[in-house]
């Protein structure tokens, strides 16, 4: 893409992030409504000497997602609904194994095949706990087609930095939205960009997975490549300890859980995003993320004309959850509306953090964004 | 028993060819040690594959195994070379992914009957009609070893498993005959009696562009034997001898008569692009013509 102004829908604006941000390689499956991204990645990647390949189902397409990224490329899937959730079992082996890898999710209404071309905040919580055993990841929530190719190019970035497989949660209109898009030049673009380490020369000091040292976990600067002396003999998908001997030790995995949990949840305050709008004075504030912050933040306009003190609260990562600006923002202000287009899935995490004293209402929303009036009657109704 | 068991343990005898030269695993936990069942086929299969690496000196960095979840999840410790075991089944479908971020390894697939005629039949179906390049080893001992002899796809007839004591019902996918469909280029099929055929259809298959898929009939002692009345390692072993029929014997034989036999040798062996080679091409065709692609990273 030519740098400067241009006009994407977000699936587009997606694909463009995440080019930028060196991804080589995709790996996916048609499924309604992510099919512009396959199709486009399709086209864009042999340009640039990439690989895209549709595979036979979604196990197969995050599987060789995680095979490219072994094999040294910036790799990421697409996926909705159904396929998401045959990811699960292949993204628990990616979190336990540290592989940098990104899955962007357009998420369609559930259960089931739900409606396939209506949005739902469905995945939110299957992103974190969908897999078997334990591990965290970080996930993006974009409400807009700029944040769309901002977030999925910090995405790529998270995934190398941190070593963990990075989400993207976009949803069936998010992704079918054309707005301006405002591309970085080459400059601003390499300056940003993490790229994939070099593997290590001395392989004798080389740990390839988190250890935690003293108080703090160290992640290893590269991510182990096939073909180089440095990939570990064997690096095996179950429990292993930092130089990737796998034992049946409690112990190991004790510390293998340890190492993966809280490279993620001690560094919070590095990895979490937040965004505030009128929250300096506000005695309400509104809790919500991704496409749904845009009804919210008309609805907090609306309100302050009013002259309602009301503020908002954009997670603009979801994973992990930012336990203590929630916990800050409830001793702040006494209410809080959780604004979600599902059934609150999060609001069992916000209540966890609030203050004492502190009441949280829920506006939830089904396969439709929620109409700003709804907010602002809910707003008066919580202030009254 | 547990790897942490073995390690640091001393005073372990030498793998006559592979330890202290090849594998460094071997080294890591000081000395060879087998973690199969007495008489199980899996160990000679991993010398076999030792000797190969051995004798015609291969690049272990070009050849990387890809081992899944099964009895033989153990074998890396006989192996040379880097290994990156994986989920249950999904061997094919990372190497498909290994191939073509990088051309230039070619990845060997290390399969059980369950992980690639059971729960990974897709992708090995798949793999195979892209001709995507690797190796595919199927080690085919009849069950599932690793969770206590049930039913396997390859399971024939009347065979009794853990979760069939009556008898199997249904009948059995046969490797061969599913890869030849899909459009494998490299077939072929051999048991444990026959070690230096497989040498040299793994030499083959190694040297071969595409996709190569060796069966290689194995003895499970411990479950297939105990179950079938076939009790000691060298009476499972002669069973599958008497049960083997070359190619050439086969074509004189009835399909009544081939039942639950084990067809050896060379079944297919042609020449086709390869995925990634076609890939490449097209990659080169596109760049050539047009120039918008600006982010070099």
């Amino acid at each position: 893409m030519k740098p400067g102004k241009t006009v994407l829908i977000g699936n587009f604006a997606m694909v463009e992030g995440a080019l930028a941000a060196g991804c080589r390689f995709f790996a996916g499956y048609p499924i309604t409504p992510q099919n512009d991204v396959p199709e486009k990645m399709s086209v864009r990647l042999p340009q640039l000497g990439g690989r895209f390949i549709q595979m036979e189902d979604e196990i197969a397409s995050i599987s060789a997602v995680i095979g490219a990224s072994f094999a040294g490329l910036k790799a990421m899937t697409s996926t909705s609904g159904p396929g998401f959730s045959l990811m699960q079992e292949s993204l628990s082996w990616a979190a336990c194994v540290e592989v940098p890898i990104v899955i962007c999710d357009v998420q369609r209404t559930g259960p089931g095949s739900g409606v396939v071309s209506l949005p739902h905040q469905s995945d939110i919580i299957q992103a974190q706990y969908g897999g078997n055993g334990e591990y965290k990841v970080i996930a993006y929530a974009p409400s807009s087609c700029q944040e769309l190719f901002d977030f999925t190019f910090d995405a790529f970035n998270d995934a190398e930095k941190w070593h963990v497989p990075v989400f993207i949660f976009s949803d069936a209109w998010l992704g079918n939205v054309r707005e301006r898009v405002v591309i970085p030049s080459l400059e601003e673009i390499n300056k940003k960009i993490i790229p994939r380490k070099p593997m290590p020369e001395d392989i004798g000091k080389w740990i390839p997975f988190s250890k935690k040292i003293g108080e703090k976990i160290v992640i290893p600067e590269a991510f182990p490549t096939l073909g180089y002396d440095s990939f570990p003999d064997w690096l095996p998908s179950v429990s292993h300890n930092p130089t990737g001997i796998a034992s049946e030790e409690s112990l190991v995995s004790f510390k293998m859980i340890e190492a993966i949990c809280d490279k993620i949840t001690k560094n919070e305050d590095k990895i979490c995003r937040t965004k505030s709008y009128y929250l300096e004075d506000a005695d309400i504030a509104i809790v919500t993320y991704g496409f749904p912050s845009r009804p919210a933040l008309a609805a907090v306009r609306k309100a302050r004309e009013e002259g309602i003190k009301v503020g908002l609260l954009r997670l603009l990562t979801v994973w992990p959850f930012p336990t203590k600006e929630m916990h800050e923002l409830s001793e702040k202000v006494k209410k809080i509306i959780d604004v979600e287009m599902n059934w609150g899935q999060m609001l069992v995490w916000m209540q966890a953090n609030l203050a004492e004293g502190t009441q949280i209402y829920l506006i939830p929303e089904i396969s439709k964004l929620h109409d700003p009036k709804d907010i602002l009657g809910k707003i008066k109704e919580v202030a009254a | 028993m547990s790897i942490a068991d073995i390690k640091g343990e001393a005073g372990l005898p030498e793998h006559p060819l592979i330890a202290n030269k090849i594998t460094y695993l071997a080294k890591q936990f000081g000395g060879f040690k087998s973690f199969f069942c007495g008489g199980c086929g899996y160990g000679s299969i991993a010398q076999l594959i030792g000797n190969v690496f051995y004798e015609d000196k291969i690049d272990i960095y070009k050849y990387p195994f890809i081992n899944g979840v099964g009895c033989y999840t153990m074998i890396p410790l006989l192996l040379p070379g880097k290994i990156l075991m994986n989920l249950h089944g999904r061997g094919v479908a990372v190497a498909t992914g290994i191939q073509m971020a990088n051309p230039d390894l070619k990845p060997i697939v290390i399969a059980g009957d369950g992980d690639l005629l059971s729960i990974g039949t897709n992708h090995f179906i798949h793999a195979a009609r892209r001709n995507l390049d690797c190796v595919c080893i199927l080690l085919h001992n009849l069950t599932y070893g690793m969770t206590g002899g049930q039913t396997a796809p390859t399971a024939y007839l009347g065979q009794i498993s853990s979760t069939a004591t009556q008898g199997i019902i249904d009948e059995p996918i046969d490797a061969v005959e599913l890869a030849k469909t899909a459009g494998a280029t490299y077939i072929a099929r051999c048991t444990t009696a026959q070690p230096i055929q497989f040498m040299k259809y793994f030499r083959k298959a190694l040297q071969h562009k595409g996709f190569s898929l060796i069966d290689m009939v194995s003895q499970c002692i411990t479950y297939f034997g105990r179950h079938n009345k076939l009790n000691t390692p060298v009476e499972v072993f002669n069973w599958i001898k008497a049960n083997t029929v070359t190619i050439k014997q086969a074509e004189k034989m009835s399909k009544e008569e081939l039942k639950n036999k084990f067809v050896t040798g060379e079944f297919v062996e042609v020449e086709k692009p390869t995925f990634m080679a076609k890939y490449l091409e097209l990659i080169e065709k596109i760049q050539k013509g047009n120039n918008h692609a600006t982010h070099r990273n």
